[in-house]
């Protein structure tokens, strides 16, 4: 009956006050950036102590076993090519904010139509149309994919983000029952698997890497260009602004969606085709291995801008491999590597909460204003 | 006599915009006090730091004697302060009571009499008019508003502020809200009310505090000013309130609307059996309440909104024949090489890209003229910096988010560029909602320039006067019906208000 009206003692300025910034200089940016990164090695130094290793030759062996030589560079950029290839693949999508999350499945599918012409058509053709065929198959494959979404939301308002997410497992479903059925490998004992390409079926190599990482490099550079500039790109930014202008400005906003994701999947499809004909050289339930959804941590740090992914791939690339040489160097459990990359990514997340918001502390600037009589 | 509340020196600023400088302002109880300002002077700003939505940056504020923070909306309840917003915060499924009695301590079960008993209580004593079973959905904009005072009432808040409440209610409804609002202040509350219409200001409130770009220009009582005075300390230099109307030079028929109805996704009519025509050379304006199938009728004709029956036709100038609309979608009205331009109420939602930048947003509509596959941006950044000078239009740089613009650039920017399409229609939905009085004339003045190029001008509003004054013909619309179309030269305020409210009066 009687509201409260209680005055509590409520004479002090909340303890954190968050801004956001309008605009911050980009020196100023990058000063947070390795501040933060700083942090985080001091965090994961802190852990491999306690673990009872030298966090310093820790840190050194994982650059060095990531960028140190020839041949380590060479495996990060391997690892970095899927990574790559896949945050491209969903940045226009994610840009005309359709929840592409299927990726995976995407690069599984057109890893699945590559190696169908490169176990059964490798007699019949000649390499460079060999190549060709399976990189257009891989392509329309994955487009196709990533197309039945997209006709359904643009039709009927399914969500993408849950019908994007379950195709991932068709995908997968797909991938075992040809390991475990008809792609057989008759020869092989024991696991069930899919022969390995003919080598006619292998991307050549250059500069001792497979022959995508020139593909992929193309790609970012394009899509960038086709985002920014192009009247397409300015549909995709308009119709993730809001549809309801892209309607109002007479766009054939279904026709859109579906373009976009039909490019999206393309490129999704063409990864996987790199992925088994320049890595794998098979197709296996470990196609694709998660890269899907790596590649959308890629996608939001480098804010959708394509150029930026190919830093940050890298460095995730880096992460893994580094991760990898120090598991086998000091014998740190897998689990631990692993936590100290979660570490190294959670400040490089959190670094851009502080360049996007600027946090003051009001109660600790008026204890310093008292005036002592 | 001890203030209700005082505030101290308060600043606030957003990034490098200062939104409060240095106020300092006294709340007394028993009092109307009215906070003046144009639009983007920090009306808003100061009311959110009193009712703990923003924290101020420096100053502070006192209550009884003693400085006290309002960190959030809780702590302003808890201290009597109650704030009445622009949009309502209801759960259109609950009843009045039911949402007056929400969020508040008590046992675990309801007791909903008791509830009902002291919210007819609160009414009485005030002279609201409510009944708390009626659930929310079924309720008026009027009556709603009813109840976000009983909540704020009930929480026992001695204090009350309220953003521009008179915004959304007929004349008569407004009326009925004045003398709540005397009430309550003869019962010793402390009332601040925002507002930007003069004629209220002077009507109701006791003291007026008028801002002008963040900072307090002036503290006075209503009885010792005069509208004129207070606009010419709102806009820093007398601006003549009349909008120039020239005779129109009516050309051809342009277009005609014949039994036009629409239904909504509950198959209730929208629109119903309207029937209108317009000529080039004319600004016919729409009066009614919002909600009563302004926004669908501007949208049928766009090719938006999903036409049930009837016909629109479009009668291009110099040829004879009619081009049939029903029907047909925005690409292919567009197609028929038909220039319709149209300034939607929506505008960051529908009109503009906020997120974009001024070059952005005028390539919306011309993006794909050309052959090659590269979107031109060249030519709306020259457009842009044209505009910047053509309509005083201030913003930092061309390349700056219009979200981030007041809310008269953005409007500038959104009439600037349908305009340049040079259309033959121009339809526009509350076209200065919202904007000071400066910006309203630029917008005005763009209107009658279309007019007098012999566009077809519609012109949806909400201010009686301003249809009267800018107008050549109004149609009222009411519940989708054309209500009449009265010459805007030989009509009264009275009688618009009349036909606009028929409806429900009868009802």
């Amino acid at each position: 009956m009687n509201v409260s009206n209680k005055r509590k003692n409520i004479a002090k300025p909340p303890l954190v006050q968050i801004k956001k910034r309008t605009n911050i200089p980009s020196w100023k940016a990058w000063l947070i950036r390795s501040m933060w990164f700083l942090s985080a090695l001091f965090t994961g130094g802190c852990m491999i102590s306690a673990l009872g290793y030298k966090p310093i030759t820790v840190f050194f062996e994982m650059a060095k076993g990531s960028i140190g030589t020839a041949t380590a560079f060479r495996e990060t950029v391997k690892i970095a090519i899927p990574l790559l290839g896949a945050a491209i693949a969903i940045a226009p999508a994610f840009r005309m904010r359709f929840w592409n999350i299927g990726a995976e499945g995407q690069i599984k599918i057109g890893a699945i139509a590559a190696s169908y012409f490169a176990l059964y058509w490798q007699t019949v053709l000649p390499r460079p149309l060999l190549l060709a065929l399976m990189i257009i198959s891989a392509m329309i494959a994955g487009g196709v994919w990533a197309l039945i979404p997209a006709i359904f939301k643009s039709k009927w308002g399914t969500n993408e983000t849950l019908f994007t997410l379950m195709l991932n497992y068709v995908a997968q479903g797909i991938v075992k029952y040809l390991q475990h059925g008809p792609w057989k490998n008759p020869s092989s004992t024991g696991f069930p698997r899919i022969a390995m390409f003919h080598p006619d079926a292998r991307l050549p190599r250059v500069f001792g890497v497979h022959f995508g990482w020139i593909i992929i490099l193309a790609i970012a550079i394009v899509m960038q260009i086709y985002l920014k500039y192009t009247k397409h790109g300015y549909e995709i930014a308009v119709v993730g602004e809001s549809e309801r202008t892209a309607k109002y400005a007479s766009m054939n906003v279904s026709h859109i969606i579906i373009r976009t994701m039909l490019i999206s999947g393309a490129i999704a499809g063409l990864v996987g085709c790199i992925q088994v004909s320049g890595a794998d050289f098979t197709l296996s339930d470990n196609t694709a291995s998660g890269v899907g959804f790596t590649a959308i941590t890629v996608a939001w740090l480098a804010k959708l801008n394509t150029h930026s992914m190919i830093i940050i791939s890298t460095f995730l690339a880096c992460l893994t491999k580094g991760s990898n040489t120090i598991q086998t160097i000091f014998k740190i459990p897998a689990s631990a590597a692993g936590l100290l990359t979660g570490i190294i990514l959670f400040f490089a997340l959190g670094s851009e909460f502080f360049i996007e918001y600027d946090l003051a502390f009001p109660f600790a600037k008026k204890s310093k204003s008292i005036i002592v009589e | 006599m001890e203030p209700a509340l005082r505030l101290v020196n308060i600043s606030k600023s957003f990034g490098d915009v200062a939104a409060n400088s240095n106020i300092s302002l006294d709340i007394n109880r028993g009092e109307i006090l009215a906070v003046l300002g144009e639009n983007g002077s920090g009306k808003t700003t100061l009311m959110n730091m009193v009712s703990g939505i923003y924290y101020p940056d420096s100053g502070h504020i006192e209550m009884a004697g003693n400085v006290v923070a309002i960190r959030s909306p809780r702590d302003a309840i808890d201290l009597g302060i109650g704030m009445i917003h622009q949009h309502y915060k209801l759960i259109e499924v609950f009843t009045a009571a039911e949402n007056i009695a929400l969020g508040l301590p008590g046992k675990l079960k309801l007791d909903r009499a008791a509830i009902v008993k002291q919210v007819i209580e609160i009414a009485e004593k005030y002279g609201f008019s409510i009944d708390p079973h009626k659930r929310i959905y079924e309720m008026s904009i009027s009556e709603k508003q009813t109840v976000e005072i009983i909540k704020a009432l009930y929480r026992g808040s001695s204090i009350l502020t309220l953003d521009e409440p008179t915004a959304v209610l007929t004349p008569q409804e407004s009326q009925r809200f004045f003398n709540i609002l005397r009430n309550m202040r003869n019962d010793g509350k402390a009332i601040v009310m925002i507002s930007h219409k003069l004629n209220e200001v002077m009507e109701l409130s006791d003291k007026v505090a008028v801002l002008r770009k963040g900072m307090l220009v002036d503290l006075i009582q209503t009885k010792d000013t005069t509208a004129q005075k207070l606009t010419q300390m709102m806009v820093g230099r007398t601006i003549s309130l009349n909008i120039n109307r020239m005779e129109a030079k009516l050309q051809g028929l342009r277009l005609k609307l014949d039994a036009v109805s629409c239904i909504d996704e509950n198959n209730t009519f929208v629109l119903d059996n309207l029937s209108f025509s317009i000529f080039g050379g004319e600004i016919l304006g729409v009066a009614g309440i919002s909600g009563n199938g302004q926004r669908e009728l501007c949208e049928v004709i766009t090719g938006l909104y999903p036409l049930k029956t009837g016909t629109i036709e479009y009668f291009p100038p110099d040829v004879s024949y009619a081009v049939n609309l029903s029907g047909k979608t925005p690409l292919q009205i567009r197609r028929l090489g038909i220039a319709m331009a149209f300034v939607p109420e929506d505008r960051l939602g529908m009109g503009l890209l906020a997120q974009m930048d001024m070059v952005g947003n005028l390539m919306l509509k011309r993006y794909k003229n050309g052959r090659s596959i590269f979107a031109d941006r060249r030519s709306p950044r020259y457009m842009a910096e044209n505009m910047i000078d053509e309509l005083e239009l201030v913003t930092p740089n061309v390349y700056t988010p219009v979200r981030q613009l007041s809310g008269g650039n953005i409007q500038k920017v959104l009439v600037g560029r349908e305009i340049s399409s040079n259309p033959t229609v121009l339809i526009a939905a509350y076209p200065t909602r919202g904007l000071d009085i400066n910006s309203s004339h630029t917008i005005y003045r763009l209107l009658n320039e279309q007019k007098d190029h012999g566009t077809a001008v519609i012109f949806i509003g909400e201010d009686l006067d301003v249809l009267l004054e800018l107008c050549d013909r109004i149609l009222v619309l009411s519940d989708g019906k054309a209500k009449g179309i009265l010459d805007a030269r030989n009509t009264t305020k009275e009688e618009l208000g009349l036909l606009m409210t028929q409806e429900s009066s009868t009802v």
